[in-house]
């Protein structure tokens, strides 16, 4: 096991090494750069800038620049972000993403898994039916629709909560951002989850032990759910990695301080630098999620072994 | 899981059906799904046969009806008229001396302290409201007419969109782009991912890694350059959006078939198989894949939906569909902008997408269930 | 981390006693006064040389004072100099600054201060994002362009209290520079200190009448009085926090939840809905932005001059105004937005006052002498513009409109901002593209010199009049202000006659005010500094 974790972290310098490359390249060939304002910058304001940033100099170059430097941690300041260096935006932003990608995870998972289990155990019932359904608009229908609707009803209907921001980071703050963030991975984990539970129940090594009599509860949580969690855990590493990292729409919805707008605004903006920073931990972020994944199958279901 | 045992199970011969027979029986006596499959049959027919039978095309802009409130009353209201007729005569510098309509005729009085342009009229016609607006009779050597014409009747069940073109008209050319990008961009990435994952999951070892790595690279690359840089170097073509859509969705897929796919292949029945001598191919082909149908299809049932959401991303970064044509992906995020102050234009291609998903997951909840051999 | 205070009810419950209690507090500490401002974007920096956005600013001229600033109603009124002089010529300033003007720190703002930091904003290796505005400061744009060291800066700290501001020409818009936030001054110890960060909170020395506090970024940064400012007796508001709003439909629920006081730059479509629920408290009010559309002129068939005033023509823009921007926005016949005293009503475009009809019987005449239209050629156009809604809307009905008219077959290209204006500006080749301008400064020549033959950036279309070059030429040595705003003129009727930058809309400003906030006033400039603003409770 030890061997195997070690094998995977030595084939994570690759893999972010072709991810740091791919996407280094990548971003220079879109049109327009960190300083393409709807108002132009006259010529001597860009090339001071581009002087400045070292964006003059060719590209192969700029690009041994940013790996020489990124080797040694240094993620080189923000193009947009002029007064910060990368690592200060993305260290300043990732405790609010954890926190909230966390309890969305949890929410999700947690809620997803035991819904799904539940209507799977009462398959074609009315509480399979009304499960379903929520799932089905819980994935339907689109997080920057479920957000400002969340908050009409809750915020400006009700006046139960604020209607965004941070606040002290007490749970009225972030009730309805981890709410939007969790129910489409929640209704999303819940039809897996209903899906590979249903399977189960049929398998021979279930009905097996439903045959000598193991009470219900027993049959359905050690022998059914283990194997009916694979693809649950399959779907985890991805999303796991993506609620981490924070989420655009839900961080503009609700002002969230995370640093889910930099992948995508960042892009929009061009920020190189910040965009790569953002690429680099998602890709460490998907990297060990998988790992986790891959160690997860082998203790649900002991017949996967990693050889 | 199933046991692929079943699958290929020797019971077919002696029933004299087919496996694929018995599904469909199974899946015809499923009444949900059944249901499901005409209300999905209505939405696909709707939109693409739809736009046969209404009288407004995707991209008429009415201009005198700006995002209107759905009605099942003809427009205009005889009420609204003399309000336009006034604003009429407002931009053609005259004053109104009296408006009356009669069935769906109207006629109108203009007069002016100066000799009238007779081309004013054309004011009256650049309205929706009303159509062929004539002289009737010139008074007071020129500077009072005397008009008549028709009133021109349109129907907007849904109301219209911000720029006053018919939402329903709007929703069914929505619905023919969403739908066949949703089908063709999840069986792109359905073929793709169910592909990927079982070879890499049943081969294992340094392909499997070297397969997963890439995977891992792919989830990490930014998605809006990468969108960004095919448009400018292949353009805006249609294929691109299932290209791209494609490209990145076929990555979930990919992982939990390699997981079920890891589990699968340490079975008695794989065994076996190679036992036999079958080939890698082979195996996966017949042993593996099967047994992976029961996520896949679940797991096709979350990927429609998000593929016609990206679409709409897609639009935004100038990629995907263009204005003035439109998807329900794109008529959401528009509509999620006003939804305050128009309702309308969010609530009606929701429920369209909603109810077309739900359908599609008793399609897909029925198509699991005909398709497992334990529930005969 | 508070992980598990979703699931746990006693946290929960320990949480809303906390906010209950934090409301009792906020009760009785009645007498602090606080803004909530909201603003369209995070800042993208606090040091006034790498600020370049609207909304940047408005935090700076919070934080900063210039030689002169402008108040509530857009007026320049003096700042760091009490009073200033000209020469007989024009071309040097001589500001004396207040003797009470201190740092937050505590020390004395110096004419010193001001040399260093207009040096320092023009010396290349600051990389300045706005320096431009400064360039008629003599020498500046030699320096900044690395021909010269900063030191020959044309400005001079006669003592410690008397700057000298040498010009290159005269320019007469000169005194609206120094109040913009390029003009604005740093400290030198601070900066020689804690280098690239010392725009911190907690670091960053400032002299306006705020200083900043916190920053937490996308989420709020908040402002406190500053005690050491010369006019601290008459700011009323004890701190103001600034909440980043990117998304415009979210700002709106934020006033309507009563989160935040000010909002602007919400969606036009809400302004019904809006009205009926707020009255008052929404404004809305001319702006200097015009909006429009440019023509490529390297492009056949719009090189023709006919075929671009006929598509002009039939363009109907109060259908625009009214229907798409709800009458936020006005019809937009020139490239000057009215609003500038100096300038007085902006040139139109000659069929501007004509009615619809005339200007379609005459387009249809001109689309017919260039050989497109109804019994001509028929035409492709395509129309590029950023991904908006709005955009996309006003492309639609212009669209309509052109194909209403001449039965052309017009498509629409949206492309994300960056793509798009990077795309013009990096000399891409179009038909007919959206663009908008907001003059930087009170000044015709803000706009019209970015239409000159020789601006290879600005100038999308590539227009190329010698006359224009040589009106605008005159009109920079042309000392007699009327002479020179009529000079202006001339060369904004050349330009419009020419179209080939097509005016819709002139774009309003719009706010949401709270009614207990007081001393807003609009103004088309849209200064609204928070020195001025006041709350009652």
């Amino acid at each position: 096991m030890i061997f195997f974790v070690l094998r995977r972290m030595l084939s994570a310098v690759p893999t972010l090494f072709v991810v740091a490359t791919l996407s280094f390249f990548l971003m220079r060939f879109a049109p327009g750069g960190p300083f393409s304002l709807e108002r132009p910058l006259p010529p001597e304001t860009m090339a001071n800038l581009m002087r400045t940033y070292h964006l003059d100099e060719p590209l192969w170059l700029q690009y041994v620049y940013y790996i020489r430097n990124a080797l040694v941690g240094d993620f080189g300041p923000s193009y947009v972000y002029k007064d910060s260096t990368v690592a200060e935006l993305i260290g300043s932003g990732l405790p609010y993403s954890l926190q909230l990608g966390s309890m969305a995870l949890l929410l999700g998972l947690l809620g997803g898994v035991t819904v799904g289990t539940i209507a799977a155990l009462r398959q074609n019932s009315f509480i399979d039916f009304a499960v379903m359904s929520v799932s089905t608009i819980g994935i339907t229908v689109p997080n920057f629709v479920v957000g400002p609707v969340l908050t009409l009803i809750f915020a400006i209907g009700l006046a139960w909560l604020p209607a965004g921001g941070w606040g002290d980071g007490s749970a009225r703050y972030l009730l309805l951002p981890v709410i939007t963030l969790a129910l489409p991975q929640l209704a999303v984990y819940a039809r897996l989850m209903r899906g590979s539970m249903i399977e189960a129940l049929h398998a021979d090594h279930v009905r097996t032990a439903r045959a000598y009599g193991l009470p219900p509860r027993v049959v359905v949580v050690m022998h059914a759910m283990r194997g009916a969690l694979l693809p649950v855990v399959s779907y985890m590493g991805p999303s796991a990695a993506a609620l981490f990292t924070g989420s655009v729409v839900v961080e503009t919805i609700y002002s969230v301080p995370g640093i889910g707008r930099y992948f995508v605004l960042g892009a929009l903006n061009r920020d190189y630098t910040l965009v790569m920073g953002t690429v680099i931990l998602i890709a460490v972020l998907v990297i060990v999620f998988n790992l986790l994944v891959d160690i997860l199958y082998g203790l649900l279901d002991p017949r996967v072994r990693h050889d | 899981m199933t046991d692929a045992v079943s699958v290929t199970a020797p019971a077919a011969p002696t029933v004299g059906r087919s496996l694929f027979q018995l599904a469909a029986m199974r899946f015809r006596r499923n009444r949900a799904a059944m249901a499901s499959c005409v209300v999905l049959a209505m939405i696909t027919l709707f939109s693409f046969l739809g736009p046969f039978f209404v009288a407004h095309k995707y991209d008429q802009v009415y201009s005198s009806y700006v995002a209107i409130p759905p009605s099942l009353e003809a427009r205009p209201a005889v009420s609204t008229l003399r309000d336009v007729a006034e604003s009429i005569v407002k931009r053609a510098r005259v004053t109104l001396l009296e408006f009356s309509t009669e069935g769906q005729e109207f006629s109108a009085t203009i007069t002016s302290p100066s000799p009238i342009d007779p081309r004013s009229i054309r004011y009256f016609d650049r309205v929706d409201e009303f159509a062929d607006t004539r002289i009737v009779e010139t008074l007071d050597g020129g500077n009072t007419l005397k008009l008549a014409g028709s009133l021109n009747r349109q129907y907007f069940l849904f109301g219209t969109d911000t720029n006053g073109r018919d939402l329903m008209t709007r929703i069914m050319l929505g619905g023919q782009i969403s739908i066949v990008v949703g089908l063709l961009a999840s069986l792109v990435s359905l073929g793709i991912g169910v592909l990927y994952g079982a070879t890499s999951g049943y081969l294992g070892g340094r392909v499997d890694n070297v397969m997963m790595r890439l995977i891992e690279i792919l989830y990490s690359l930014p998605f809006v350059f990468l969108v960004v840089v095919l448009v400018v170097f292949f353009g805006r073509s249609f294929i691109l959006i299932f290209i791209t859509i494609g490209a990145v969705e076929w990555l979930d897929m990919a992982r939990i078939v390699r997981g079920q796919t890891l589990a699968l292949k340490r079975r008695e029945f794989v065994g076996a198989a190679e036992a036999l001598g079958l080939s890698d191919w082979q195996i996966i082909r017949r042993h593996i894949i099967p047994n992976t149908i029961g996520s896949v299809i679940v797991f096709v049932t979350v990927v429609v939906p998000k593929v016609i959401l990206l679409e709409s991303f897609l639009s935004f970064l100038g990629l995907g569909v263009q204005a003035p044509l439109t998807s329900w992906g794109v008529l959401i995020s528009d509509g999620a902008n006003s939804m305050q102050s128009a309702p309308w234009l969010l609530i009606f291609p929701a429920a369209f997408f909603v109810v077309a998903l739900f359908s599609l997951n008793f399609i897909g909840d029925g198509l699991r269930d005909a398709l497992d051999p334990r529930d005969r | 981390m508070s992980l598990l205070s979703l699931c746990k009810p006693a946290k929960f419950g320990l949480a809303l006693l906390i906010s209950c209690s934090a409301l009792l507090a906020g009760a009785s500490a009645q007498a602090e006064s606080v803004l909530r401002r909201g603003i369209v974007g995070e800042p993208n920096a606090f040091d006034p040389a790498k600020a370049s956005l609207w909304h940047e600013y408005y935090l700076m001229k919070d934080i900063f004072e210039g030689l002169v600033s402008y108040d509530s109603t857009g007026k320049i009124v003096p700042g760091v100099a009490e009073s200033w002089s000209t020469s007989p010529d024009d071309t040097v300033y001589t500001f004396k600054l207040r003797p009470d003007a201190k740092w937050s720190d505590g020390t004395a703002v110096t004419a010193h201060d001001f040399v260093y930091s207009l040096r320092r904003e023009l010396d290349p290796a600051t990389a300045a994002m706005d320096p431009r505005l400064q360039f008629p400061i003599k020498n500046a744009r030699a320096i900044n362009k690395g021909e010269m060291p900063a030191d020959q800066l044309g400005v001079r700290a006669i003592d410690d209290h008397n700057l000298e501001i040498t010009l290159e020409r005269p320019t007469p818009y000169y005194i609206n520079l120094a109040a913009h936030g390029t003009a604005l001054p740093v400290n030198r110890a601070n900066i020689e200190k804690d280098g690239s960060k010392f725009a911190r909170p907690g670091t960053l020395v400032s002299n306006g009448p705020f200083k900043l506090v916190e920053h937490v970024s996308n989420d709020h940064i908040t402002l406190a009085k500053n005690e050491a400012y010369w006019d601290a007796k008459n700011v009323k508001l004890d701190k103001v926090i600034f909440t980043p709003l990117v998304d415009q439909a979210a700002s709106v629920r934020r006033f309507e939840a009563r989160e935040i006081d000010m909002i602007t730059g919400f969606p036009a479509a809400e302004l019904g809905r809006l009205r009926k629920a707020f009255g008052d408290e929404v404004r809305v009010s001319p702006s200097l932005t015009v909006e429009y559309y440019v023509f490529d002129t390297r492009q056949p068939p719009f090189d023709d001059i006919r075929l671009r005033r006929a598509l002009s023509m039939v363009i109907d823009r109060d259908f625009l105004a009214k229907e798409i921007f709800y009458d936020s926005a006005k019809p937009s016949y020139s490239m000057m937005a009215p609003g500038i005293p100096a300038y007085g009503a902006p040139s139109k475009v000659d069929f501007a006052d004509l009615s619809m009809i005339d200007r379609e019987d005459m387009a249809l005449e001109l689309m017919k002498e260039a050989g497109y239209g109804p019994g001509g050629k028929p035409l492709d156009i395509t129309i590029r513009y950023s991904t908006s809604a709005t955009n996309e809307q006003a492309a639609t009905a212009i669209a309509s409109m052109w194909k209403e008219a001449f039965g052309f077959n017009v498509t629409l290209h949206n492309l994300d901002l960056a793509s798009h204006y990077g795309y013009l500006q990096q000399g891409g080749e179009f038909q007919v593209a959206r663009a908008s301008r907001t003059p930087e400064y009170a000044d015709a020549e803000a706009t019209l010199s970015l239409d000159l033959s020789s601006q290879k950036t600005y100038n999308y279309g590539r227009y190329n009049n010698p006359e224009y070059d040589a009106l605008l030429a005159r009109s920079y040595t042309e000392a007699d202000p009327s002479v020179r705003s009529a000079t202006l003129h001339k060369a904004e009727s050349l330009l419009m006659h020419d179209q080939v930058i097509m005016p819709l809309l002139n774009i309003g400003n719009l706010w949401m005010v709270a009614s207990k906030v007081e001393g807003f006033h609009d103004n088309a400039l849209n200064e609204h500094p928070s020195k001025y603003l006041s709350v009652s409770e």
